[in-house]
């Protein structure tokens, strides 16, 4: 034992460099991949309700809505939905890991690192997104289920935009976290916040026609600028009526405006930097 | 008068100490936690932080390793201020605190990567390092199983070699063994010393167990906020000053009735034995057999142990304090159970 000892492997710690935060945002990202991909269950009970949603209840209210959606299924109308919900509850959950760090004490480890905070920021987000969006692709693989056509420029297009909401929603989890100092809380106030989010987005129904009071609440709603260019995109590679796309696929207004899918991918990305933005100022301002 | 700030800036990088802090300061609203504590430890210093539970060990060990802002005072890691050079104090620094902070999801190979990439440590030699760092800490051989499985001795242990992966200058030690059995705080013990001898490691710790700040080179004791004594773990004990005498006695009440009358002292009866203090216990012993009077059928004469020394400068006893940080397990507990119920 002593031998070991005098032969010790000599290290040294470098100066802090751009490098250093590179590396931290890395390190953070990584173990966040590590444990997802070491526990598949959590995989499976992510993706739960949004396949409950679709295979379950779509089917099951597709008897009553059949005279409204001019031919096309229920199921296939709200693809695009579910697909938001599911990067929503990946996103969210996988920032709650944050919480989790906190509470078991994992969290200190990174805070006495020769790093900064915002890198661990940083890699959260980056790790919420890439576990968000690789969610999103299990959901996408499912598309051919609902009638939704394997047509590559489509599948690159709701990737692309995956990415970006799985950015924002992750932002949006981190943000949360990083104000909230317990667990159980943090369950709580996500779930109080999420399902009226995905209720009021029209993920499960059509924008347009809804009552006075719902119509603001939808417009106000950052997940409607979410899922609406996300439906928007997948029904033009559909092969239905204008009838059907002008009704179930109306899009976005404002005041008689119909809002552009750039503009609404335009918001989603800048609400998801400012949700970064204030999750970096809280998480750098705590001692 | 022109060579004065000169001679003081290039002797700067070659001062021999590890820890300087100077009338350091923390306070959480209202209250003092910290008010105002002065010492240096030396480079290569076993240094050991006693005190109750509350008595600021811990908000200094937090100031000193930069996860907490000094209100006033200056304190130096390694030569860097903890508040204007944080980065180079945290990459001079490792840490063990005494609640855990491994990532139980990962395995021991997998943390102490992490923690090597963390700290930017040159990817060749991470493999060598991290075996001897866990051969030293008997965990070679389980480093792919996942953290949780491990027993709470088994994970101090991995704490300490990850503490220890990217070759501090300086290592905290908060409350490093507190919980663990006799004999895996023994083996903690031979790792950090054999550590420490291998790379000059400075060691600053707190503890609850006197026999470990025995071990120490020099011992601060601390008591609401400030430090009351700090001398090397002998001179303490000298300090004090009186041995401890405990008599068998045909008749105790007789001989403290004796002691008081004919000896002028007070002595108390502790299980079953007459007991006080005297200053030079042996030289003494005859003394009693010629005027006591009463039978004795024993005498036993210590030495002053840390828990006289601690007893004097806090008033309270070491056993106290261990009840408090027995209600810290309970936390870790109630923590796991929460953790096990996700």
């Amino acid at each position: 034992m002593s031998a070991t000892i005098a032969e010790i492997v000599a290290v040294r710690v470098p100066e802090r460099s751009w490098r250093s935060e590179v590396r931290a945002v890395r390190v953070v990202w990584r173990r966040d991949l590590i444990r997802f991909a070491d526990d598949p269950r959590m995989i499976l009970t992510w993706l739960l309700q949004p396949l409950l949603f679709l295979f379950v209840l779509g089917p099951g209210l597709q008897s009553v809505s059949a005279g409204s959606t001019d031919g096309v299924d229920l199921t296939t109308f709200m693809f695009p939905g579910i697909l938001c919900m599911a990067l929503v509850f990946s996103g969210i959950f996988s920032a709650a890991s944050l919480v989790w760090d906190r509470e078991l004490g994992f969290m200190r480890e990174m805070m006495v690192a020769p790093v900064s905070r915002w890198s661990i920021i940083a890699g959260k987000c980056l790790g919420g997104t890439t576990i968000a969006a690789s969610q999103g692709v299990i959901v996408l693989a499912l598309a051919g289920l609902v009638h939704v056509p394997y047509d590559p420029v489509l599948l690159l297009g709701i990737f692309g935009l995956q990415l970006l909401i799985a950015f924002t929603v992750t932002a949006f989890g981190v943000m949360v976290a990083t104000s909230i100092k317990q667990a159980q809380t943090f369950t709580s106030v996500v779930q109080m916040l999420v399902m009226p989010m995905i209720f009021l987005s029209g993920a499960l129904y059509p924008v347009s026609g809804l009552p006075a009071w719902l119509g603001v609440l939808n417009r106000l709603n950052p997940l409607t600028y979410a899922v609406d260019p996300m439906r928007r995109l997948v029904f033009n590679h559909l092969d239905i009526s204008e009838a059907a796309h002008r009704r179930l696929a109306p899009g976005v207004t404002w005041w008689g405006w119909h809002v552009p899918s750039l503009v609404e991918a335009g918001i989603v990305l800048a609400l998801g930097l400012a949700m970064l933005a204030v999750a970096i100022f809280q998480f750098t301002r705590t001692e | 008068m022109l060579t004065m700030p000169a001679v003081s800036c290039a002797m700067k990088p070659f001062t021999p100490l590890a820890i300087e802090v100077e009338a350091l300061v923390k306070t959480y609203g209202e209250v003092e936690a910290v008010r105002g504590v002065s010492f240096t430890v030396a480079r290569g210093e076993v240094f050991g932080f006693l005190g109750p539970n509350g008595a600021g060990k811990s908000t200094t060990i937090n100031m000193l390793c930069t996860l907490a802002r000094p209100a006033s005072g200056t304190a130096r890691v390694s030569g860097f201020d903890v508040a204007g050079e944080r980065d180079d104090v945290r990459r001079h620094i490792g840490l063990v605190f005494q609640d855990p902070t491994l990532d139980g999801y990962l395995t021991a190979a997998q943390n102490l990567r992490l923690h090597a990439e963390l700290y930017g440590i040159d990817a060749g030699v991470v493999p060598a390092r991290m075996r001897q760092m866990l051969e030293m800490v008997d965990l070679w051989d389980r480093r792919d199983q996942p953290v949780r499985t491990y027993s709470g001795g088994m994970r101090r242990r991995l704490e300490v070699a990850r503490g220890l992966m990217h070759s501090p200058r300086v290592l905290f030690l908060d409350e490093p063994t507190i919980g663990l059995d006799p004999q895996t705080r023994s083996s903690i013990w031979r790792y950090i010393r054999a550590l420490q001898e291998a790379e000059g490691t400075t060691i600053f710790m707190t503890t609850h167990y006197m026999d470990e700040a025995e071990f120490c080179d020099r011992i601060a004791i601390m008591d609401r906020g400030e430090i009351v004594v700090l001398d090397t773990p002998e001179a303490l004990k000298a300090s004090v000053g009186a041995d401890r005498v405990a008599l068998g006695t045909a008749d105790d009440d007789a001989a403290l009735a004796a002691l008081r009358d004919r000896l002028g002292i007070e002595a108390t009866v502790v299980e079953g034995a007459v007991t006080f203090h005297v200053a030079s216990g042996e030289a003494f012993v005859p003394r009693l057999f010629a005027d006591l009077g009463v039978g004795i059928t024993s005498v036993a004469v210590s030495r002053p142990t840390l828990d006289d020394v601690f007893m004097r400068y806090t008033g309270s006893t070491i056993r106290d304090a261990e009840t408090a940080s027995a209600t810290d397990r309970n936390r870790e507990m109630a923590r796991a159970l929460v953790k096990a119920g996700r």
